[in-house]
């Protein structure tokens, strides 16, 4: 069977569960190799393995760190002309979208972004893509050059098989065209002890109604073991950090449950937590638009609603 | 400085947005109008341009219609417009667009390339890397911050990991988030000016293409099947009478949430 490549999302080695999703996705279309890159492989050997990765190819090269994106699309592409791939398979954020655009155009490929999930077909695989703010479902398939598809978090449920997990070391030198865009400084993000928003299965957001006041918000996520979100109108007051924003400027999220409070659910937040698998709103306008989406949905203060929650499931696990 | 902003006519996100039977985005049954994000690619350049001694064209490709998109971009105060119209390029796909885009800027001219970090239709967010791509130039992407030091363009990018500080020397492609200011709107006197801009349209055959580089044809991916999301069953509404929160929690537990 030919091989699929899947760019792993790390940190200094640790590997996020998105990799392992990405690797039993490939596991449809044929064998999973994962491609490293940076330095921390012996961090990640582990899960790459545990996680189906017949093959891990290692690029080490220190520009993959110090210049932005372009070294990351031109190492893949070398490997994709070297290994003749079924796919390339990346994760659907900013970063991976951009070296798959890159990737695409520099190999003569098709690509498609968003995916939510990915099935074998006859002439190739085939996406699943929910668009106009979950509006629509489109079925796609990339039909030229190799599938190049970005997937996002949530698109499939990590299975462990053990890989072979044969490692190989990739030559890499960059040219001096993708060394131009300098990383001159980089600050990791303070951990809130939170899942991390895109990829966790449970997320409790805050919007206007909250009115400033995320405290009964961040005290069920934390009861419910949930990231916090915000709505844009919450950022652009200055309410919460902009990275947390769910919404089509923002973040897209697809948890199991996802818990939206103070939010009447205008469009541009609709287009960011629409796939959720079970939709929960608070809201003391009972003709919020959030309420349209919603599997259960209480009118009220969430003032009052969310602490008396947040008491009863910590009593119930007491 | 010559800056050269691309920028997006698309259907209104607010109306229902649908498509048509060729699988292509519906732009006549909704409202266009200049991608929102768009905007905040705009006000950078006349930022910029503000500062510094710039010339601010706007660049669109699409149907007729589009040149609304590029008549806003010139009443909030950028010098002149190009608009690549071609009937051939309907069904274009990401890499087709960037490579009308790419032709139409190496025959501009450019020192900065501004682009929104995506649009409200597509939304893949891909162009303004595919553009850095096809020209050979660097790329400053998802900026939240521009800061400009002669011709060095320094950086904030929010990734979802961390913060960067990223620069680069001109020529290059710059991309600006939500975050990066606040879009001015058109004044009057704004708007009577853009009238009298100049604004040029462009063919495919002016830019040194053909009708079988662009299109479905060209497109490098095809859509199979497009479904209208089935209307969500209505859920369960309660209002609080002081017994919203215990019915919530017996909600969450029966879905094994807690």
């Amino acid at each position: 069977m030919a091989e699929v490549l899947v760019l792993v999302d790390h940190v200094d080695g640790l590997v996020r569960r998105t990799t392992a999703e990405l690797l039993t996705i490939a596991r449809r279309l044929g064998d999973p190799s994962a491609v490293f890159m940076g330095g921390g492989i012996e961090a990640a050997r582990d899960s790459l393995k545990h996680h189906g990765a017949e093959k891990v190819y290692v690029v080490d090269a220190p520009e993959l760190t110090q210049f932005l994106v372009a070294p990351k699309a031109e190492a893949l592409a070398q490997l994709v002309e070297q290994v003749q791939p079924a796919a390339v398979l990346v994760v659907s954020g900013p970063e991976g979208k951009e070296i798959a655009g890159r990737l695409a155009v520099k190999t003569g490929s098709g690509i498609i972004t968003d995916a939510v999930d990915v099935v074998a077909g006859d002439e190739g695989p085939v996406t699943t893509q929910s668009v106009f703010a979950g509006s629509f479902t489109v079925r796609a398939r990339v039909t030229r050059g190799t599938p190049v598809i970005a997937v996002k978090p949530n698109a499939a449920t990590p299975e462990q098989v053990d890989g072979a997990a044969v490692e190989e070391s990739v030559p890499f030198t960059p040219s001096d065209a993708a060394r131009a865009a300098r990383i001159v400084d980089r600050q990791e993000r303070s951990a809130t002890g939170r899942p991390e928003l895109a990829e966790a299965s449970i997320v409790v957001s805050g919007g206007r109604g909250t009115g400033g006041n995320f405290e009964p918000v961040e005290a069920l996520a934390d009861a419910l073991g949930a990231a916090v979100g915000a709505s844009r109108a919450a950022v652009d007051s200055g309410w919460y950090p902009h990275a947390y924003q769910i919404g089509q400027t923002g973040k897209t999220v697809s948890p199991q449950l996802y818990v939206a409070t103070g939010i009447s659910g205008a469009i541009q937040h609709r287009a960011g937590m629409q796939t959720s698998k079970t939709i929960v709103a608070v809201n003391k306008d009972e003709e919020a638009p959030i309420f349209e989406l919603v599997d259960f949905g209480v009118v009220g203060d969430l003032h009052t609603v969310l602490p008396a929650v947040t008491e009863k499931i910590t009593a119930r696990r007491g | 400085m010559k800056i050269v902003v691309c920028v997006k006519h698309v259907p209104d996100a607010t109306a229902d947005r649908s498509f048509r039977s060729d699988a292509t985005v519906d732009r006549e049954g909704v409202d266009g109008l200049l991608s929102e994000l768009d905007e905040y690619a705009v006000e950078a350049a006349l930022q910029i341009r503000d500062a510094d001694e710039a010339e601010v064209i706007v660049l669109t490709v699409g149907p007729e219609p589009a040149r609304a998109a590029v008549l806003k971009a010139l009443q909030m105060g950028a010098d002149a417009g190009i608009h690549v119209v071609d009937d051939a390029i309907h069904g274009s796909d990401a890499p087709a667009t960037s490579l009308v885009l790419a032709k139409a800027l190496q025959s501009s001219g450019f020192e900065l390339v501004v682009c929104g970090m995506g649009s409200t239709d597509g939304s893949m967010g891909v162009v303004p890397a595919m553009l850095a791509e096809r020209l050979g130039v660097p790329q400053l992407t998802f900026a939240s911050e521009v800061t400009v030091e002669g011709t060095t363009i320094r950086v904030r990018r929010d990734g979802d990991a961390a913060t960067e500080t990223i620069e680069a020397d001109l020529p290059l492609v710059l991309s600006v988030t939500d975050q990066a200011n606040e879009p001015r709107y058109p004044s009057f006197k704004g708007i009577m000016a853009a009238k009298k801009k100049p604004l040029e349209t462009l063919t495919l055959a002016d830019l040194g293409l053909g009708a079988d580089d662009v299109g479905p044809s060209a497109a490098w991916t095809s859509v199979e099947a497009i479904t209208p999301r089935p209307p969500h069953t209505a859920g369960t509404v309660v209002t609080d009478d002081g017994t919203g929160a215990d019915k919530l929690v017996e909600f969450l537990a029966a879905g094994k949430f807690i």
